[in-house]
């Protein structure tokens, strides 16, 4: 098959499977998964494929897959979609392809298939256990299977769908269409256990402020169609439409067309990427299924939102001004989600704010114009965040197990503090997470997140941007201290609650995962270490930098080596995690943690921030000055005054026209007739010869007037 | 010859006789004796315009046959009538067969 149709075809599966799903399969879990999974599988197959024949293409940059064709007439031109696949779109496939597949299988074993229904289990709430008696009569508490455990499949495979299609599209406009999907996706998933309030709030939220961001994306993308009337990417990147973008002055912020529009997308991205100040719906959106929160909030999702600046990013560094508000934003994330990571004690709360720090790493190195580090932490960070993400997955559905053996459902199964000591009871999940954990933590040499992030750091130090040196180099400290901190509360030192000692390993669904993504998050850095790097560099070709870097028409230098930016790394790596290992290693309880600081553990205040400057004011504007100024005393007020005029009118018409005139007349006709008849009835004797008489007579009458008439007219 | 005006008188006379005789009489067959009187004057009135005006053209005669035709068929029904009158009401005096009062 030609590799554009092959391209075309990739999104394909999972719709179908959604389709099929919706409409067909939802009574049958089995099929449905079934379903579900061949069909990503299928779409993986093809990426591989895919990735392959790129490899395997000289000059991929100059010369990628692409493949489209007229859609909508827009006066005299047509607006064009279609498919493109250059060698960044080829390294993102790879990593969506693998990260959705692995998520897939592992759904099967965290929504607990196989496993009786439970006993009062609901759809719309987590599955609470199934009891079983065995052979001997003795009765069990097991996990119960997802009671809406089709649904969930069909959804995700939606969400597939959506990534998919913008991975390949070669235009924004079916760009922001799988854009919108997944942000619909994300909301169904968050709000998956719609019978929580706090589920339902959080799909809300997160809806309600990526909507923000997809506001301004739209005004985006619809003034770049303006100024270029093309929305094809490799359209927009020539030279002549790059120009005269970059030559249109524009009265916001003296930014250029250029500068302008990219600032407008990447407001988009502020919102999928979960960037400040429009980072609050993430950590919320933990409220999902955990797979949810791997594949929507760490994998692919937010990712996408990366992935719209690197492919804008021949537009955004025309402008510096721009590229200035991007590197702000980037690096003041990292940093602050970093801080406010280290006083969560849910565990996915913590691996929620460190995705908005390390996405905050990518926009940042792009930012600054490292284009391939960013594209490089991308996919690394894809990679160890599914798995650190898969892992506290396992990890709770371990403790749920705890859980049930115990029957104290008032305990959080999320809370680090009621683990401890999980490495005995669940070894693959603890040595994935380690891994995962070291990868995000940046631990040198062996973990993909460390060539990334110190690529990242390197960039900003060749490129003299020390500022954000030093604040990335802050946050990546905190970084391994919060994630040190993470695996000592979880897994090290001893169980602190009963439950945590009857932690339970998952299934092999849910480990195969583990295991493979574990080594991506370990092999992956391997393809992107840097020629000069002292004594290992050079043993592998930089194939990374080489590949992802032709994707821009002026391949980008690597950075010069330096000492400075390896070291660093080495010191935050390890230094992070040695601290965050001697200072929690014999933490019992959250009042022992020395960072339970009010300001961090309310996340500096945001959500009470934006609930007084935004969400008061619309519940005022909505109750106050909408309903019951504007609704109730305005428009009920017209209308209940238009109402009473109207049946004045309707009355005066009625007594004085109706009535009067119109009854009157009838009456007159009706009553008249009636009257008439009743005074000729003596004239009916029923006499023949009377009746001939008076015919007769009228006869002779007539006759004598026609002939008078006719005389006169003669 | 004689003139056409002598047949006229003739025919309005006999009308008039035929009138007097549907209108006066209370004999319900005599009523109806007076309609053929009258059918007959117009008889005689069309028969001696086709004689006098155009001999040529044959509608005169045909209207009179016609008119014998109409007239059998309407004495037929209409003794008919009288004697099925007679025989539920034992009279045929058309001031007592006041059906048609209202």
């Amino acid at each position: 098959m030609a590799t554009e149709t092959l391209i075309w075809l990739l999104p394909l599966p999972p719709l179908l499977a959604f389709f099929l799903i919706v409409v067909f399969t939802n009574q049958n879990k089995g099929l449905s998964h079934t379903l579900a999974v061949g069909a990503v599988a299928l779409s993986w197959l093809g990426s591989m494929m895919v990735f392959v024949r790129a490899l395997g293409v000289e000059h991929l940059g100059e010369h990628p897959f692409e493949m489209s064709f007229p859609w909508l007439p827009t006066g005299e031109t047509w607006l064009r979609i279609g498919v493109l696949v250059d060698p960044l779109g080829a390294a993102t496939l790879f990593f969506v392809a693998w990260t959705i597949l692995m998520i897939f299988l592992y759904s099967i074993g965290y929504h607990n298939y196989g496993q009786p229904a439970g006993d009062h289990d609901h759809p719309g709430l987590p599955p609470h256990g199934a009891t079983v008696t065995d052979e001997r009569g003795h009765k069990h508490v097991v996990p119960s299977v997802e009671p809406m455990y089709s649904r969930f499949f069909a959804f995700l495979g939606l969400f597939a769908f959506g990534m998919y299609l913008l991975v390949v599209s070669d235009n924004l406009l079916t760009f922001f269409v799988g854009w919108e999907i997944m942000g619909l996706c994300s909301y169904l998933l968050i709000g998956f256990w719609y019978g929580k309030p706090s589920a339902r709030d959080a799909a809300v939220k997160a809806f309600m402020t990526t909507r923000i961001g997809d506001m301004f994306m739209l005004i985006g993308i619809a003034f770049l169609y303006s100024a270029t009337g093309t929305l094809t990417f490799r359209e927009i990147f020539t030279e002549k439409v790059l120009h005269a973008l970059e030559a249109t002055p524009t009265p916001i912020l003296g930014l250029s067309a250029a500068g302008l529009i990219a600032v407008l997308l990447f407001i988009g991205t502020i919102g999928k990427s979960a960037q400040w100040p429009l980072h609050v719906w993430l950590p919320d959106a933990m409220e999902g299924p955990t797979p949810v929160s791997a594949m929507i909030h760490a994998a692919t999702m937010v990712s996408a939102g990366v992935y719209a600046v690197l492919r804008m990013f021949p537009l955004l560094s025309l402008d510096s001004g721009a590229m200035a508000i991007v590197t702000f934003i980037g690096t003041f994330t990292a940093l602050f989600a970093a801080t406010i990571a280290v006083a969560q004690n849910d565990i996915k709360r913590v691996l929620a704010y460190s995705t908005i720090s390390q996405l905050g790493f990518m926009i940042a190195a792009l930012g600054i114009g490292a284009y391939v580090a960013a594209a490089f932490h991308l996919i690394t960070h894809a990679f160890f965040k599914a798995l650190l993400f898969l892992g506290s997955g396992s990890v709770i559905h371990g403790m749920e197990h705890g859980v049930l053996h115990t029957g104290n459902h008032h305990m959080d199964p999320q809370d680090m503090f009621n683990m401890g000591g999980l490495r005995k009871r669940m070894p693959i999940t603890f040595w994935t997470f380690l891994i995962g954990g070291f990868a995000l933590a940046g631990f040198p040499l062996v973990t993909a997140g460390f060539w990334s992030k110190d690529e990242i750091l390197a960039d900003a130090w060749a490129h003299h941007h020390y500022i954000v040196f030093i604040t990335l180099a802050v946050a990546a400290f905190l970084t391994a201290f919060y994630t040190m901190r993470q695996i000592t509360l979880v897994f090290l030192g001893e169980p602190r609650t009963e439950e945590a000692r009857h932690a339970q390993e998952t299934p092999w669904t849910m480990t195969i995962p583990l295991i493979v993504l574990s080594v991506f998050a370990v092999g992956y850095g391997w393809v992107g270490i840097p020629e000069k790097f002292p004594l290992i560099g050079g043993l592998l070709p930089n194939w990374f930098h080489d590949f992802v870097g032709h994707t821009l028409p002026e391949v980008p230098k690597a950075p010069e080596f330096s000492w400075v930016p390896l070291l660093t790394s080495f010191g935050v790596a390890l230094g992070g995690l040695l601290l965050g290992w001697l200072v929690y290693r014999n933490v019992k309880s959250p009042a022992e943690d020395p960072l339970q600081l009010p300001v961090l553990k309310n996340k500096w205040y945001f959500d009470e921030a934006y609930g007084f400057l935004f969400v008061r004011p619309s519940y005022w504007l909505a109750e106050v000055l909408v309903y019951r100024w504007i609704d109730q005393s305005v428009i009920d007020g017209i209308l209940h005054f238009s109402a009473q005029a109207t049946q004045w009118l309707g009355d005066r018409i009625r007594y004085y026209i109706d009535v009067w005139i119109v009854n009157g007349f009838g009456d007159l006709v009706g009553y008249g007739t009636q009257k008439a008849g009743r005074k000729m009835t003596p004239i009916q004797t029923g006499r023949i010869q009377q009746y001939m008489i008076s015919a007769i007579l009228a006869f002779l009458l007539v006759s004598v007037v026609l002939f008078i008439f006719f005389q006169m007219a003669a | 010859m004689i003139p056409l005006s002598w047949y006229l008188i003739l025919s309005a006379a006999l009308f008039s006789i035929g009138l007097f005789g549907v209108l006066a009489r209370k004999n319900a067959i005599a009523i109806l004796l007076g309609v053929e009187l009258m059918m007959n004057a117009v008889n005689i009135n069309l028969v001696s315009f086709w004689r006098y005006l155009d001999p040529t053209r044959m509608d005169g005669q045909v209207f009179a046959v016609i008119v014998f035709a109409v007239a059998a068929a309407e004495v037929a029904v209409g003794l008919a009538l009288v004697i099925s009158v007679y025989r539920r009401r034992k009279t045929v005096i058309a001031d007592e067969i006041d059906l048609m009062k209202w």
